[in-house]
């Protein structure tokens, strides 16, 4: 059995969400038709959104379901932008180190749509810059559209202070991409004072092609797909009620489970860091350690390539991540690490692994058996000095 | 026995999936790597033409994926443009005409990758050359493939003996089309995408403009042996030596033959032409060699056959090494030969040696 430390990207579909999915899809009905079956269709999916509102504590009409946390961040992005340049307002503020379905669409806003945008540094815990921020909202007056940071990041797995930044925002509307968050650290949406929040299924034990844009009550923005306007008319496409059903089983399921699974995970990864430093002694583990994820750790083994380890640690059995590559596979330097002010060179000999619930100490005594190895051989081949 | 791992390039193309796959059906743990040799691999998107576009690294993706092997994308953009892209840009600069798939092998699939594979652990690298290794009492020598009219031995010509050790390629014995059957029956779908002819990091295949983009155009004079202007070109390195058409003299020879380009001389920015009997070379002067087996007795002449382009006949010659250089004396003259080419010797099928045309006479 290949061991799994790549939860992050995405993680086992739970047995409850396979169970509600395998008896959602059997059921006939559009959940916008008037007729009983898709008016019991409907119900099931309204149950379901009562489900996921819950489990990240807002109001269900503030739930609207996409198919990806790509696409919810999107709509969000460019809905509050459209929304805001109507009133002249055209600078978006965000972090240097964002998710890149956070980071390309502003930065498509700033190429198309005459953006501003501002970017606030993180230091090399992986925290964004709070004088900065308020700087630059007080240099900005009246001309903020709206503030994008995430919730926590999916490269080191740090915590943003949040409700910090929806204070310091007053009255500018506060998006985070909360997609590594949630389900696993607790979330209130209500008590953030968020505007909006982008969460996805798959990360959550839930299936693959559904997520769901969390949007202030009354708040209309404008969308990004038009047609039947099925959701608050900012949103529309048929409702995809078996994978939405599913989703709130797998949401419900992770969200009771937290303070469980956060002192097993935590455990688990405190030992993944330690077997690994035990094997390669100038190994370093990124981002901060106590406000942060409890399954996702970066670890940088200088003087290696990503490429190299992973493909070494693959042949072992094991599978982990590198940052981020580009359309064509290509590995590109991480834009996270490098905001962190790690150099080029580092940002390539750096793996991501994160673990779950489901992870063991065999397994990560495995890897501890493989890892100096791997290390020894990545340097070799990487040529760096 | 533990399985020898090995890395299988893979382009993307039909010949590096067969040779992928006859790997793993040989008993080899193979690991699927495609080169991205472009840095911006977006740019190329459209074309398609080349071994660096996205489509390539999909299309060599989709085969590990049917053969059921890991792949992985290697980054050898500066490598490549380092030893590739540079080199053959100086070459035109210095009034040679370089080949830049010798190189690549030279210094990206049979060096960059090749080390990094060994670094790694991995036993070899595989292509979907055409050519064959034989095991000898000295090690693996190189041969040319069964199917002629796809012989490869030529741009591989330019590894060491250490190169050709950790080189495999599953195709020598096949002809084309068998290999292009054997794909659809694997069940790969590059079993019909045509063959790269083109210099892939010409993506438009106008090597000209390519040139000139880059080597500016420069207005110089084209002359006879004489030194006599007959006309003006735009670039001399956009000419090849042997070249007939293109040239726009204004002025005819005086005995009415076709003129062909002699020389080019790239410090004073001149093309010379002349008949194509001023054409003829009899003897080719070659360096640094590369031996790609045992190295020639000093001094000593022997018989073989030298070869001079890609996919150019075998010309019996006598040819020795007199320590730095490579030389061959050709039986029949061969007729517009430009340096910057390969000049590779064989004894019979064997793959003696090869060394960069220097000076032809």
């Amino acid at each position: 059995m290949p061991i799994y430390f790549d939860h992050a990207a995405t993680t086992p579909i739970s047995e409850v969400a396979i169970s509600a999915l395998n008896n959602q899809i059997k059921k006939l009905g559009n959940a916008s038709s008037l007729h009983s079956a898709g008016r019991s269709v409907r119900k099931d999916l309204e149950s379901a959104r009562e489900e996921i509102a819950k489990a990240i504590d807002c109001a269900p009409s503030e739930v609207i379901f996409t198919a990806t946390g790509t696409e919810a961040n999107n709509l969000a992005i460019k809905g509050l932008y459209w929304k805001a340049a109507k009133s002249n307002r055209n600078v978006i503020i965000t972090s240097t180190f964002e998710h890149h379905a956070v980071m390309d669409p502003i930065a498509w806003l700033a190429e198309h749509e005459n953006a501003q945008v501002i970017n606030i540094n993180v230091d090399r815990n992986g925290f964004i810059l709070m004088d900065e921020l308020a700087q630059a909202i007080k240099d900005n007056q009246d001309k903020v559209a709206f503030i994008s940071i995430m919730h926590s990041n999916n490269e080191v797995g740090t915590i943003q202070d949040i409700a910090k930044v929806v204070k310091i925002a007053g009255d500018i509307p506060v998006h985070a991409d909360c997609v590594q968050s949630f389900g696993k650290v607790a979330l209130s949406f209500k008590d953030l004072g968020l505007t909006a929040a982008t969460i996805s299924a798959h990360k959550v034990g839930g299936p693959l092609g559904v997520a769901a844009l969390i949007l202030k009550r009354g708040l209309d923005i404008e969308p990004i797909l038009h047609g039947g306007g099925q959701e608050r008319d900012i949103r529309s496409g048929t409702f995809n009620a078996p994978s939405i059903v599913s989703f709130a089983a797998a949401a419900k399921e992770s969200v009771a489970a937290i303070a469980d699974r956060d002192k097993k995970v935590r455990a688990l990864k405190s030992e993944l860091i330690q077997t690994v430093k035990k094997n390669v002694s100038d190994a370093w583990v990124n981002g901060d350690q106590v406000n942060c994820l409890p399954g996702i750790t970066s670890i940088t083994f200088p003087k290696t390539d990503s490429e190299g380890l992973l493909l070494l640690l693959d042949s072992e059995g094991i599978a982990c991540s590198t940052g981020s590559a580009c359309s064509a596979g290509v590995q590109r330097p991480s834009h996270v690490l490098l905001a962190m002010g790690l150099t080029e060179d580092e940002t390539t000999s750096t793996l991501r692994f994160s673990v779950s619930h489901s992870n063991t100490l065999t397994e990560i005594a495995k890897l501890g058996s493989v890892i100096a190895s791997v290390v020894a051989r990545s340097r070799a081949a990487s040529g760096k000095k | 026995m533990k399985k020898l791992k090995v890395i299988a390039a893979m382009s993307g193309g039909v010949d590096s999936a067969v040779a992928a796959a006859r790997a793993v059906d040989a008993g080899y743990e193979v690991v699927g790597v495609h080169l991205a040799l472009s840095n911006n691999p977006q740019k190329y998107r459209s074309g398609a033409r080349g071994c660096c576009t996205i489509e390539d690294s999909h299309d060599a993706r989709r085969a590990a994926d049917v053969i059921g092997i890991p792949f992985y994308i290697w980054d050898m953009a500066e490598e490549f443009h380092k030893g590739v892209v540079e080199n053959f840009l100086s070459e035109y600069q210095s009034g040679r005409t370089p080949n830049p798939c010798l190189r690549c092998n030279e210094k990206i699939k049979f060096e960059a990758v090749l080390d990094r594979a060994k670094a790694l652990g991995f036993d070899g690298v595989v292509t979907g050359h055409y050519a064959i290794t034989k095991d000898g009492p000295n090690g693996k020598t190189l041969h040319r493939a069964a199917d002629f009219e796809k012989d490869q031995s030529y741009v591989l010509a330019v590894l060491r003996t250490d190169q050709i050790e950790g080189a495999i390629f599953p195709l020598g014995d096949t002809v084309k089309t068998d290999t292009r059957k054997e794909a659809k029956e694997r069940g790969l779908f590059v079993a019909n995408k045509p063959d790269s002819h083109d210099i892939c990091f010409v993506p438009s295949g106008d090597n000209a403009g390519w040139l000139r983009e880059r080597l500016g155009s420069e207005t110089g004079d084209i002359v006879d042996e004489a030194g006599k202007k007959l006309g003006e070109h735009k670039g001399a390195y956009t000419y090849t030596i042997g070249q007939r058409r293109g040239l726009a003299l204004t002025v005819p020879d005086p005995t009415g033959e076709p003129r062909y380009v002699l020389k080019i001389e790239p410090k004073s920015n001149t093309v010379v032409v002349g008949t194509h009997q001023a054409l003829a070379v009899k003897t080719i002067v070659a360096t640094p060699p590369t031996w790609c087996g045992p190295v020639p007795e000093l001094n000593k002449v022997l018989r073989g056959f030298a070869q001079v382009r890609a996919h150019g006949l075998p010309l019996a010659c006598e040819y020795k090494f007199d320590g730095t250089n490579l030389i061959a004396n050709l039986d029949e003259p061969v007729f517009g030969l430009a340096t910057g080419q390969a000049l590779v010797i064989y004894d019979n099928d064997r793959v003696v040696g090869s060394g960069t045309i220097c000076e032809t006479i």
